[in-house]
């Protein structure tokens, strides 16, 4: 059964911690210095002349800076990518060809198309695989239906 | 040309104003020299990704086969150095400058190959039987692919940062795409093969499968079996590959056997394969067609084009839609319900084009992996 329950979810694998180089890093921290800068010339500006929009200049270029920095410094973080392989649950038919029941349950090592399975609990005949089948759940592509 | 902060002129005096100034115009030279070969960092960046996700697939293809080959197998030594072997494992194609007789020459070839395989597995596996060695090969195989499609990335992605040339790195960058759902395809494969599920390449053997259930099976060619099936008051010689452990046999070899022991007194072959989809098309979608649909390296396809010529006979193809993810995957419902619907179209196909009382051969042909006869 432990066999069974390996075909849904998912399987998550490790990744190398990726590294940056410290010039890049400095050159982040150099932007986000700068970016600070601006954002408080900015200021300065707004209260030496509120009714001026010269400000609006600075304050643009360190709010872009800041953020462009920030994603920068983000992208850095020593994380441990995972990367997730998506698995389908994979469903076995059991059917008995004389009463027609039908069972369906998850798939077990060892099953195979046309296997003799166990006996039907209704007419205790033998029953056989018909299918073994992965549904896919496809997302909407109503769209690209339409084309 | 060169572009200005606004309003900058107003202060000056100002030291900021003139730090920024001096940034802009740096970042615009910076950009007019540089920016193809920041555009390259940018590319070799992405390669590195995917590379790194390569390597992951790589790593659990290696794993999945070492862990397999223990728990069906059960070796007494451990199988990784023979793992990493089979993984680097090469086989060269035959020199085609005088193409004569290079169609058995491959054979040949694949024969030998085909047998190393089996060698090599059953010493990796000793406890294992007929259907779980196929499977195990077919795990192999799969780490393989996978193995090679990294080494070839990772080629020319060395190759790339180490001459710093934009046309290496963009080619590879450019068909990375595609690469990646090869890839992650072979990866799922991984899992229909170790647990020995029926996979999507394997649509044409079902076909035949479902025909030949009930009937008297005997083995014809190579790990080929075949029955003989009344269909609509005509004999049909159902053929498939032997399952259910995972075989593609030779399906040419057994086309030919059987028109050779009706003197070819057959009134028409009928093949029915998966085939690659176009994006846009359904998975599980029928089409039909004249033709030999035997895919792989061509030789099959050969000597069934051989015979027919011989003796003239006509020959049919149904095709099973689906793309490359879904074909090495486990089978998906779309082309598990497409099944019937060949049924029926091989029956609409029978009673059109032939006589009551003629000979049929049905071939269907893919990897038999998880399904019986």
């Amino acid at each position: 059964m432990s066999e069974a329950t390996e075909t849904t979810g998912t399987r998550e694998a490790k990744q190398p911690t990726r590294r940056f180089s410290s010039f890049l890093i400095a050159v982040v921290f150099v932007l986000l210095a700068l970016s600070i800068i601006a954002l408080m010339q900015a200021f300065d500006m707004y209260r030496n002349n509120p009714k001026s929009m010269d400000y609006v200049t600075f304050m643009m270029i360190g709010l872009i800076g800041l953020a462009l920095s920030t994603y920068m410094l983000l992208q850095t973080r020593k994380k441990v990518l995972q990367i997730t392989l998506a698995i389908q649950p994979v469903t076995t038919t059991v059917l008995c060809q004389k009463c027609g029941f039908k069972n369906i349950r998850e798939f077990q090592r060892g099953d195979y198309i046309f296997k003799e399975a166990e006996p039907c609990p209704r007419c205790n005949e033998k029953t056989t695989i018909a299918s073994i089948i992965r549904e896919v759940k496809e997302k909407e592509k109503v769209r690209e239906e339409r084309i | 040309m060169i572009p200005q902060v606004p309003n900058v002129a107003q202060f000056g005096g100002d030291t900021i104003s003139w730090v920024f100034q001096i940034l802009f115009t740096l970042l615009f030279v910076v950009f007019v020299f540089y920016g193809q070969r920041i555009q390259m960092y940018v590319m070799i960046r992405e390669v590195e990704n995917s590379l790194l996700r390569l390597k992951v697939f790589r790593d659990e293809g290696r794993k999945t086969a070492i862990s397999t080959i223990k728990e069906l197998g059960k070796p007494k030594e451990d199988p990784t150095n023979r793992v990493d072997q089979f993984l680097e494992y090469v086989a060269f194609a035959p020199e085609s400058m005088d193409p004569t007789g290079i169609v058995w020459k491959l054979e040949h070839l694949l024969d030998v190959e085909e047998a190393r395989y089996k060698d090599e597995v059953k010493l990796m596996a000793p406890e294992a039987d007929e259907t779980q060695l196929n499977n195990i090969e077919g795990t192999l195989v799969s780490a393989q692919a996978l193995n090679l499609i990294y080494k070839v990335i990772r080629h020319f992605y060395v190759l790339g940062k180490k001459t710093l040339s934009l046309y290496i790195i963009m080619q590879i960058q450019m068909v990375l795409p595609l690469i990646m759902r090869e890839a992650e395809a072979w990866a799922s494969a991984l899992k229909a093969f170790t647990l020995g599920q029926p996979i999507g390449d394997g649509a044409g053997a079902l076909v035949a499968a479902k025909l030949m259930h009930g009937h008297e099976i005997r083995k014809i060619a190579k790990d080929m079996v075949a029955a003989t099936v009344s269909i609509e008051d005509r004999t049909a010689y159902v053929l498939k590959a032997e399952g259910p452990g995972a075989n593609v046999a030779k399906p040419g070899e057994a086309i030919k056997q059987i028109i050779e022991e009706n003197e070819g007194k057959i009134a028409t072959i009928i093949v029915i394969d998966a085939a690659q989809k176009l994006e846009g098309e359904k998975p599980g979608d029928v089409a039909g067609g004249v033709g030999v649909a035997i895919g792989g390296p061509g030789v099959e396809q050969y000597k069934v084009e051989e015979s027919v010529l011989k003796y003239k006979i006509p020959v049919n193809a149904f095709i099973i839609k689906e793309d490359i993810g879904d074909a090495v995957s486990t089978m998906r419902k779309e082309i598990f319900d497409a099944i019937d619907t060949v049924i029926e179209r091989i029956k609409g196909l029978i009673l059109e084009r032939t006589k009551g009382g003629d000979s049929i051969i049905i071939a269907g042909i893919g990897n038999s992996v998880g399904i019986g006869q």
